[in-house]
């Protein structure tokens, strides 16, 4: 292993620990999404999908999948904050160490927080009456389709964090872009039943091929493009947030 | 030519407004302690950080361990041990998993690792805590597993910023004993202070900063020297009889001064000084209180303040003192 991966990992170890003895940590990736799910589907599932609940639950679980992952990845971003704030990472400075190794221990990790979301949402789904509608592989390639996305979206949250002043700040701004990404999407109706200028708004948003994609892996559909599309935009995620991330954590003194 | 483990030339920093390098140069000799003294504000911590490569300056040059700070920070990492002002442990890990990280990023192999965690761990008496998260630890403790992740390393020179501000005095002395240890060890150590008494009993010369420039620097002996060195201070039980003290206390007075009451705003009256110039005035003192059977309540050698120092230093008083 070269050193930046042996680094990482010691550091990823770190944080897995650090989550572990945090168990009230991991509410955001799995009772928050949870009651979400509850909350739509019993709530507004009847009014949406014309008393259908069970045919809206097939639709709005994949989609749901992907806004709770957007979602997760707050936390990783304020808890970064919080730990510069204290001065752990002037320890990881003073180390000769290369200077990303924090930042990609700490994303490494929020891998258990990603996958915890897709078990726990897929599990409890089921037991709500979701059904999948493909197969074991496609189902498989759906979480690990979303645990990637995961992985690139929360680079935003980081770069957040090494900007933001306190670690409430990180959670404001993050909500800020991830409630619109999220709910102006295709991930709790039909894109053709909103206004022209917010189908323009959710035809541009990369939540929308996300979601095409984990539903078609999911319950069926076209998923060839959607990929396609998905994938683009998590290399895009990376090219432009994992730069301004390092530059922002090499500045903050 | 001297060996210099730590040289810095003409260090500027500037945050925003505050200046807080205005072109210093430091020296410190292998194997040896460097003191700097300084009030809150004075750079000090600037300093460290320029060094310890967490911080660039914006003028000047500096190497450690013969290597360039500014050009090859990731070698002098590789040398350098840092504890600061905050101690920097992890309050989720424990005290054990705390330093098996810094030892893993310091390309230990695990096992290695665990022995380096276990050795330190002992020798700073945090065995029984080991297997407790670091949020449990008192303060002492903190510091005192913050100064055991700075040396997994084995480092050639430590930084502390501030060790012991905040310790009560036995820590202190605690903390003294460890860095002794690492100057046997053959360590060098550049410890900022804001205590005159721990630079002198610890540093083999000190550096005085003030509002980011150094105004002194010097072996604590020759500081002494140009400060006034130490005063002895009696109280008797019975304040009736200062003016019997003050007579006792004439009589080992340095040469060129007089023994006073204390009547310095903020003292509390009913005791009186004299500077001294050696420790044997100490026990002069006491036996002559003992055969007039004078009882007294306070007596000690005290070093000047730092407030003191500047005094003396600068040449002028303090900015709260002429309000």
């Amino acid at each position: 292993m070269t050193a930046i991966a042996k680094h990482s990992a010691a550091l990823a170890h770190r944080s897995l620990i650090k989550t572990l003895r945090t168990p009230e940590a991991l509410i955001d990736v799995t009772i928050q999404p949870v009651i979400f799910l509850l909350l739509f589907t019993y709530l507004f599932g009847g009014a949406i999908a014309g008393g259908d609940r069970h045919a809206y639950l097939q639709f709005l679980l994949p989609g749901m999948l992907a806004q709770s992952l957007a979602m997760g990845g707050v936390a990783l971003g304020q808890n970064l904050n919080a730990d510069i704030e204290k001065g752990v990472f002037d320890r990881f400075r003073s180390l000769p160490i290369s200077r990303s190794a924090p930042l990609v221990g700490a994303v490494l990790a929020d891998v258990i927080r990603y996958l915890t979301v897709c078990v726990v949402m897929l599990a409890f789904g089921t037991i709500m009456g979701f059904r999948i509608e493909t197969g074991a592989v496609p189902a498989l390639a759906a979480v690990a389709l979303s645990i990637g996305f995961g992985l690139c979206f929360c680079w935003i949250s980081v770069w957040v964090g090494m900007l933001a002043r306190t670690s409430g700040a990180v959670q404001g701004i993050m909500f800020l872009l991830v409630l619109p990404l999220t709910f102006g999407s295709n991930v709790f109706v039909e894109t053709d039943t909103l206004p022209g200028w917010l189908q323009a708004f959710v035809h541009v948003n990369p939540m929308t091929p996300l979601v095409e994609t984990i539903r078609g892996l999911l319950v069926g559909g076209p998923v060839a493009g959607h990929l396609l599309v998905t994938l683009l935009w998590m290399a895009g995620l990376l090219v432009v947030f994992v730069p301004l991330a390092l530059r922002a954590y090499a500045r903050r003194a | 030519m001297e060996d210099l483990v730590v040289r810095a030339e003409g260090l500027r920093k500037r945050f925003g407004t505050t200046q807080a390098l205005d072109g210093v140069d430091l020296a410190m000799r292998r194997g040896t302690v460097l003191g700097v003294l300084g009030p809150n504000g004075a750079g000090k911590t600037t300093a460290v950080r320029v060094l310890a490569t967490l911080l660039k300056p914006d003028e000047g040059r500096a190497t450690v361990a013969g290597i360039d700070v500014l050009k090859h920070p990731q070698e002098v990492r590789r040398k350098v041990g840092l504890t600061g002002q905050y101690a920097s442990v992890d309050e989720d890990l424990t005290g054990v998993q705390n330093l098996v990280l810094i030892g893993k990023l310091l390309d230990l192999s695990r096992k290695d690792a665990r022995r380096r965690a276990d050795e330190l761990l002992e020798w700073f008496d945090l065995t029984d805590a080991a297997q407790r998260p670091a949020k449990t630890y008192s303060g002492g403790m903190r510091r005192r597993l913050d100064l055991a992740a700075s040396l997994v390393g084995r480092p050639e020179v430590i930084f502390l910023d501030e060790p012991t501000t905040g310790l009560d005095p036995a820590k202190r002395e605690d903390m003294w004993g460890v860095v002794r240890t690492q100057v046997a060890r053959g360590a060098s150590v550049l410890l900022t202070t804001q205590y005159l008494e721990e630079a002198d009993a610890l540093a083999d010369e000190i550096v005085v900063v003030d509002h980011g420039k150094v105004i002194a620097h010097d072996t604590p002996d020759g500081l002494k020297r140009r400060v006034g060195g130490q005063t002895l201070r009696v109280r008797p039980s019975d304040p009736e009889r200062l003016p019997e003290v003050l007579h006792v206390l004439e009589a080992v007075a340095a040469p060129g001064t007089t023994a006073a009451k204390d009547e310095a705003a903020g003292s509390r009256p009913g005791s009186a000084s004299v500077p001294v110039t050696g420790d044997a005035a100490l026990a002069d003192v006491v036996i002559e209180l003992r055969g007039r059977n004078l009882e007294v309540t306070e007596l000690a050698l005290h070093l000047p303040s730092l407030d003191e120092v500047f005094h003396t230093l600068t040449g002028k008083k303090k900015a709260e003192e002429l309000v």
